[in-house]
């Protein structure tokens, strides 16, 4: 025990030999003069820019404060921004009059400089009124650090900001508090307290890199690491709006999990996502890692316009792209000109026009896709399809019988019309073929000079035809389904029209309920419906209530009605009609060899479906051929339908210009984000790994590096990391371990009262950072305590318990059915994300709902999550695992509690703390025994077994006391 | 108004003031704060906040019929259509329409059921609301809603959020965000659902969005937990839970003691809170508690369960004397009474495109008029004997209305079984009640087939600036900066505009 303490000397050692580090610290002069970007421009931007900036539209007295000819040039009236004369200056003068017909912003803005700003502005002007741009568009500097420090460059640049406050970095935490701090936030799940004890023994540098490495080379770190991209990409395993029906698209959330294991650089990772498809011969992973755009929504509810929802998704990939790797938000572009960044109307729609040229369309099969083939499922399908190649051949043995044949007659169809809009055409044998489109409802009306004499029946044959694929089908409907709701039969002489009465009708096959029977029963809501063996031609006969005769001229009218509105009308079909005793007309006899072919064709059709369905099915990105590109307009005021001038595809032009060589497509896009005059990429990407690791950015607004977000809190740090992270061949996995080897990550987060004071909210990092866990890792840490969790990595999402009848969406049928055996234990990030029903545990814990980019999610503090992890049975099954290890772990009830709290905080015990736990215990107990019903319920919705010699009371209490430690707020938080 | 520059700096805050605990000298940075300044003080995010302006209701309850109800078979009596009915409709409807389901020419639709004046205000209603009828007087009709969105998922998103794409905060979570919650024990935006599915839109309908989640609306449930495991765990009773979070707090003052992270204590708090919700919600939502004669007023049934609660196609379970409706509408009583800000009521099954049984105006329209006509106006009776009309603003409609075309993409004929109108977007029936508005009036009108606004047409936008106006939120100014811009539920322009003749 006393060992741990090494550690936590050495730091303060280190703290205490500080003056040596203000040599090597950044330079600090006294009064600093203003800088453009950082002081004047959010001014500007904030209060003046909406009418005088760069949105032409609403640009009032032709005034530009934006570009700096525009405000220092002489007007009418005088000067705007007259350099080293504040009193001079226009801007001023407005900005603080108090006439409300002059002053500015005007009072209907609600907007209002603030006295500080005055004095910024009016210094800022004295000093010259020196321009800029946006701090953020500026290059990336890296800092020159004073050579031969020994302290880290993060360390060095912190400090200087803290220096500024007067404040100094905090000693480190102790070792376990480190080890446990370290293990969540690299691979989001606890360490064993040995692993911790073994780090207490030695806390060295050394042995903390050790740990670093070690930590950085687990299968576990892609998995959380992961989580923050796949919010980003907004990730989910449904397709979104009114139906939300899932959607295959976890190969490439598992795509994302293996390259961050491999520490793919961010350039690769960025060209391969945004368009691998468009790299030269690209390999399957590449065109994989193109479905992170295919994460947009699509709209599968009944009545849309799928052009609609093609380019709401087009314009969320650049609202996604635009926001994950520059940090800013073009959505106010969709509809005018950017009042804050330069980012015009028509600019947008440029950009827009080199993501305006993909394949997909709001299709209900999500195409284009990419079958995801194992090499056995490779093998299975190419066996399937030569079983049915060579069914098919085998039977061309048997051709289709005649038309007259048995006592048959064929007569001479004139004109077959179709209501609603079908085609038709006549063939040789008599057939009527049906092609072109095929509407829910269709009714043929056949027209037919019979054979001469006498008609006692009439035959219907429903003949076959082979699909594009070979296939044969007797029905129009995918399935090869077929409906007749009504057979209506009519002898025309003339204009006189008679029904003829059928006696009887037969049929040789039908499904049960829609006999055929049923299309002679004037009820258009019943019929004849084939729904099996439709790979064969069908026959009905109708016998005549009483003879027929036909005299010369005189037609017979057979209609064919189908109105059940499911599009299955027939495909081929042939009228016939016959003189004799019905009695003595039999339906079609199928040969013995036959009918054994129809039957292995059936099968192996059914097989292939089968085999065709269970196969993944993975979104992907492809381009339009080059004679089908679309050509991009303006949208008027954002609407698709009020289409403007067309655009030429291009980047906004106030940021670097494509790389040479570059093409203007997506790829081009690419090589434009993570190309080295981009200052954007390297500074938001850092920003956002060091959030993740210390609860709030450098630049808070995470998702807004323009002129509306907030200012970095230490931009030479900032800028440090970038150029670290750019210059560093982009490795995520560098960055992170230069930050956790620092001091200022490894700090104490024990606040002082005058800490919060001078530093209320931690931005400048004057003590450890201490804020609570996220959803997946609230739910993995408490799994992985109970000694529950299950590593297994990827593959299709899972459902661990949820309650019932939360998912009743519209038309959708999927159920939650819960995932049984280790499933149910997997980590939170395999857990089935449906956008309209999120998993309702980790939505209460801030988790998104993958709808849209979420850059940051804001954490809260509610007592719905008090609800979830105090009684949420995922939550109650892992007390009953920390209780069984508790109960386990000794006979003695504080050694239990120790063991508890070990497990759940990795720190040593403070005093007082088991003993609560074990009159929390006692006190159970004792109203378990006084009600030992109650036990058992509680230990079976536990689901877990009562370890061997302990009283089922006595347990029942343990999971209690395990149920209160899994929510002690320091297990609930990273501290 | 601050300024955007201090908005930033004040996000940036309030992470911070939100959370932080009791006994944190914060009073004297309130006035700079705004609407997060109240919940400085107890570290509560839903602490009552005062109002921006005058407020004329204090509370809401919205009752959306999901699918949306044809305003020609229940509130617009056209006899012209009658005349031309089954006739094809005029160039000048189709002419730069899109329709979700229409193709063609369709034919003209007659009102499908007779219609009469009632009360003193002598408003025109179809013999299909007759006990609404009797409460007219009561009700604001506004004739001409129009909305821009023709799918059900996002106009009921743009109805309900400000934008048919999701993403953005509900309306209710807008209010709760803006005024806080009078009942610490119970959510402040409370969503009850029935007729057997989630609305179209989903969860999103009441999402916070942007927000922070503490505004999303809590999905009150009328089976199992009211809340999502608002119930101990079998066998742990509350006695023992009381036991249990009694030694959770003193080890998590412990943790606070050194550690000083005002984050411990909120939770302390947010723990005692959940533990009072345990107590407080199910006796809020237990209609049991409910003299026989105030059941009947709303015709509800306590613990009915509806088989088409949890079928797959509800809407052929649909029966006249489902009480789920007047259960919920009896419930957001009780949780107005209790202090809730916001309760949202969402019934599925308004979809008459007459194109699949189930969903015809001519079967499932009567049967979908039964369940609510009782129940909405009873909550009316009810809320008004109490004394709590005055202060409860009541808004009822669907996300759009129907077309005064037959939907002819399936059928051409009138067949019984299969009488449907698509969705309309130019003109619809909404109406309002309560707290601010004007008793027993119709406002705009539309021309002689119910097709288009002729006289004061009202937006989507126009509603939702209205009803934040009534509550006391300044709807051009109560505003959360995101993603570079200062967002509103009434959108990036000022289009929207308070409906002055509609407010008493």
């Amino acid at each position: 025990m006393k060992k741990r303490y090494r550690f936590k000397l050495l730091i303060v050692a280190l703290v205490i030999l500080s003056p040596l580090i203000l040599v090597f610290s950044a330079v600090e002069s006294a009064p600093e003069p203003v800088k453009y970007g950082r002081d004047v421009l959010p001014i500007l931007a904030n209060n003046c820019f909406a009418c005088h900036g760069p949105d032409e539209k609403n640009r009032k007295a032709g005034l530009r404060l934006d570009i700096e000819e525009a405000a220092k040039a002489k007007r009418r009236s005088g000067v705007a921004v007259l350099p080293g004369q504040p009193e001079k200056s226009l801007i001023l003068e407005r900005i603080t009059s108090s006439e409300p017909e002059m002053v500015m912003p005007p009072p209907a803005t609600h907007k209002q400089v603030t006295p500080e700003q005055v004095a910024i502005l009016r210094r800022w002007i004295a000093e010259g009124a020196p321009w800029g741009r946006h701090w953020s568009f500026e290059p990336v500097v890296r800092p020159t650090l004073a050579a031969g420090g020994r302290r880290q460059p993060i360390d060095v640049l912190v400090t200087a900001g803290l220096a500024r406050k007067g404040l100094v970095l905090q000693p480190a935490a102790s070792p376990p508090t480190l080890v446990r701090r370290l293990w969540l936030d690299l691979i989001g799940l606890p360490p064993a307290p040995e692993v911790a004890d073994r780090f207490a023994a030695n806390p060295t540098p050394e042995a903390w890199e050790r740990m670093v490495d070690d930590l950085l080379a687990r299968p576990q770190f892609g998995e959380h690491w992961a989580r923050m991209w796949l919010d980003l990409a907004r990730y989910a395993d449904t397709k979104g709006y009114e139906k939300d029906v899932g959607r295959t698209i976890w190969p490439w959330r598992d795509w994302v999990v293996t390259v961050l294991n491999a520490d793919m650089p961010l350039d690769r990772f960025t060209i391969e996502q945004l368009a691998g498809d468009l790299l030269p011969s690209p390999t399957e992973a590449q065109v994989i890692a193109t479905a992170f755009h295919r994460n947009t929504m699509t709209n599968d509810e009944g009545g849309t316009d799928n052009e609609e929802f093609r380019v709401a998704a087009v314009k969320d990939r650049i609202d996604t792209t635009m926001q994950v790797w520059m940090g800013l938000t073009m959505g106010c572009a969709k509809c005018h000109t950017h009042k804050y960044d330069p980012i015009s109307h028509r600019e947008y729609y440029s950009f827009y026009s080199l993501f305006n040229q993909t394949e997909d369309a709001d299709r209900y099969d999500d195409s284009p896709t990419m079958e995801m083939l194992t090499p056995a499922e490779k093998a299975e399908r190419e066996r399937l399809q030569a079983r049915i190649g060579e069914l098919n051949g085998r039977l061309k043995a048997f051709p289709e019988p005649p038309a007259e044949a048995d006592g048959w007659r064929a007569g001479r169809v004139e004109a077959v019309t179709s209501r609603y809009g079908s085609k038709t055409e006549q063939q040789a044998d008599g057939a009527t073929l049906v092609s072109g489109p095929n509407p829910p409802e269709e009714i043929h009306v056949v027209t037919m000079v019979p054979a001469p004499g006498m008609i006692r029946a009439v035959r219907l044959e429903l003949l076959t035809e082979a699909l594009p694929d070979g296939q044969l089908a007797v029905g129009r409907q995918g399935n090869s389904n077929l409906t007749l709701s009504e057979v209506l039969i009519e002898a025309l002489d003339g204009d006189l029209v008679r029904p003829v009465a059928i006696g009887r009708a037969r049929a040789d096959h039908a499904e049960e309920k829609w006999p055929v029977a049923a299309a002679i029963d004037g009820d258009e809501k019943t019929g004849w419906a084939i729904e099996s063996h439709t790979h064969e031609p069908h026959t009905a006969i109708f016998d005549l209530a009483t003879p027929l005769t036909v005299a010369a001229g005189q037609k017979l009218r057979v209609t064919l009605s189908q109105v059940r509105g499911d599009n299955s009308s027939p495909r081929r079909f042939r009228v016939t009609t016959s003189d004799q005793d019905p009695a003595s007309l039999a339906l079609p006899i199928i040969p013995g060899e036959l009918r054994r072919l129809y039957d292995d064709l059936d099968a192996a059709y059914e097989a292939q479906k089968n085999f065709s369905e269970q196969i993944v099915r993975l979104p992907i990105m492809r381009e339009l051929a080059t004679d089908k590109r679309r050509e991009t307009k303006i949208h008027v005021r954002g609407n698709f339908l009020d289409p403007g001038e067309a655009v030429t595809p291009g980047t906004p032009a106030a940021f670097h210009s494509l790389p040479a060589g570059a093409p203007a497509n997506r790829l081009g896009v690419a090589q434009w984000l993570v190309d080295r005059e981009n200052p954007l990429t390297p500074r938001v990407w850092a920003n956002r790994v060091w959030a993740r690791l210390f609860g709030v950015g450098i630049v808070e607004t995470e998702e807004d590096f323009g002129a509306q977000g907030s200012a970095p809190t230490n931009q030479e740090l900032l800028d440090w990391l970038a150029a670290e992270y750019r210059d560093g061949g982009w490795s995520l996995k560098r960055l992170i371990r230069a930050i956790v080897l620092s001091d200022t990550y490894r700090q104490s987060s024990v606040t002082t009262e005058a800490l919060r004071e001078t530093d209320p909210r931690n931005l400048l990092h004057s003590r450890g950072s201490r804020f609570r866990l996220g959803a997946e890792v609230v739910r993995d840490q408490a799994l992985a305590v109970a000694g529950l969790i299950s590593l297994k990595m990827g593959g299709p999402p899972v459902m661990p318990p949820q309650p019932a009848g939360l998912w009743r969406t519209t038309y959708n049928r999927k159920k939650w059915i819960d995932s049984t055996g280790e499933d149910r234990f997997r980590r939170g990030i395999y857990t089935y994300l449906k956008r309209t029903t999120p998993y309702p545990s980790m939505v209460t814990f801030d988790g998104g709902s993958g709808e849209v980019c979420q850059i940051r999610r804001l954490r809260t503090n509610t007592p719905l999550q008090a609800l979830v992890t105090l009684n949420d049975p995922v939550f109650l099954e892992a007390a009953g695992g920390l209780a069984r290890r508790m109960v386990q772990s000794s006979s003695r009830p504080a050694a239990r509690a120790a063991t508890g709290l070990r497990l759940a905080l990795i720190r040593p015990l403070r005093p007082g703390e088991a003993a609560a736990l074990v009159a929390l215990q006692r006190d159970a107990e004792r109203s378990f025994v006084t009600d030992p019903g109650k036990a058992d319920e509680l230990i079976s919705s536990a689901r877990v077994e009562v370890p061997a010699g302990t009283g089922r009371a006595a347990f029942a209490a343990w999971i209690v006391v395990a149920n209160a430690i899994l929510n002690l707020d320091e297990f609930l938080s990273r501290v | 108004m601050k300024n955007n520059h201090e908005s930033l700096r004040e996000i940036t805050r309030r992470h911070f003031f939100e959370r932080a605990g009791l006994g944190f000298g914060a009073l004297a940075l309130q006035s700079l704060l705004g609407r997060d300044g109240a919940m400085a003080q107890t570290g509560n995010p839903l602490t009552p906040k005062p109002p921006m302006i005058a407020p004329k209701a204090k509370r809401i309850i919205y009752l959306h019929m999901a699918g949306s109800p044809s305003q020609l078979e229940l509130f617009q009596y056209k006899p012209e259509l009658e005349k031309l009915h089954l006739r094809e409709c005029p160039p000048s409807f189709l002419e730069g329409k899109r329709f979700a389901f229409i193709k063609g020419v369709p034919k003209i639709l007659a009102n499908q059921f007779r219609f009469a004046r009632h009360g003193e205000s002598g408003q025109w209603i179809s013999e299909l609301l007759p006990h609404f009828a009797k409460v007219v007087d009561k009700v604001c009709l506004i004739h001409t809603v129009s909305t821009d969105q023709f799918n059900h998922a996002p106009a009921q998103l743009f109805i309900h959020t400000g934008s048919p794409r999701l993403g953005n905060p509900a309306m209710g979570s807008w209010v709760t965000y803006g005024l806080g919650s009078e009942n610490e024990n119970l959510p402040g935006f409370v969503v009850l659902l029935s007729g057997g599915k989630t609305p179209d839109g989903g969860k999103s309908l009441w999402g916070s969005g942007f927000l922070p989640s503490d505004y999303q609306g809590v999905q009150c449930r009328t089976e199992g937990d009211p809340v999502l495991y608002l119930s101990n765990p079998p066998g742990l009773d509350r006695n023992l839970r009381r036991r249990t979070l009694d030694t959770l707090a003193s080890l998590n003052r412990e943790e606070y003691r050194r550690s000083g992270d005002n984050e411990t204590l909120t939770r302390i708090a947010q723990y005692e809170l959940a533990y009072r919700m345990q107590i407080s919600v199910p006796e809020a939502m237990d209609i049991t508690r409910e003299p026989q004669h105030i059941l009947d007023l709303y015709g509800a049934r306590p613990g009915y369960v509806s088989a088409a609660e949890s079928a797959d196609d509800p809407r052929i379970l649909y029966k006249g004397d489902d009480p789920t409706f007047a259960n919920n509408c009896l419930l957001a009583r009780r949780l107005i009474e209790h202090g809730v800000r916001f309760v949202q009521l969402y019934d599925w099954g308004w979809d008459h495109h007459g194109s699949s049984p189930g969903e015809s105006l001519d079967e499932t329209l009567p049967i979908k008029c039964k369940q609510i006509d009782r129940a909405i106006a009873g909550l009316l009776i009810d809320l008004e004997q109490r004394g709590l009309l005055d202060e409860t603003l009541v808004v009822w409609g669907g996300e759009f209305g129907r077309t005064p075309m037959m939907q002819n993409n399936v059928r051409t004929e009138l067949r019984r079984g299969f009488v449907g109108r698509d969705h309309h977007t130019n003109a619809y029936t909404m109406w309002l009640a309560g707290g601010g508005i004007k008793r027993g009036i119709s406002y705009g009108a539309t021309d002689e087939f119910g097709y288009f606004p002729v006289e004061n047409p009202v937006s989507i936008r126009d509603l939702q600036a209205t009803i934040q106006h009534l509550v006391g939120l300044d709807p051009y100014r109560f505003s959360y900066p995101y993603q570079g811009l200062n967002n509103r539920l009434i959108g990036p322009t000022e289009e929207g505009r308070v409906l002055k003749g509609i407010i008493a």
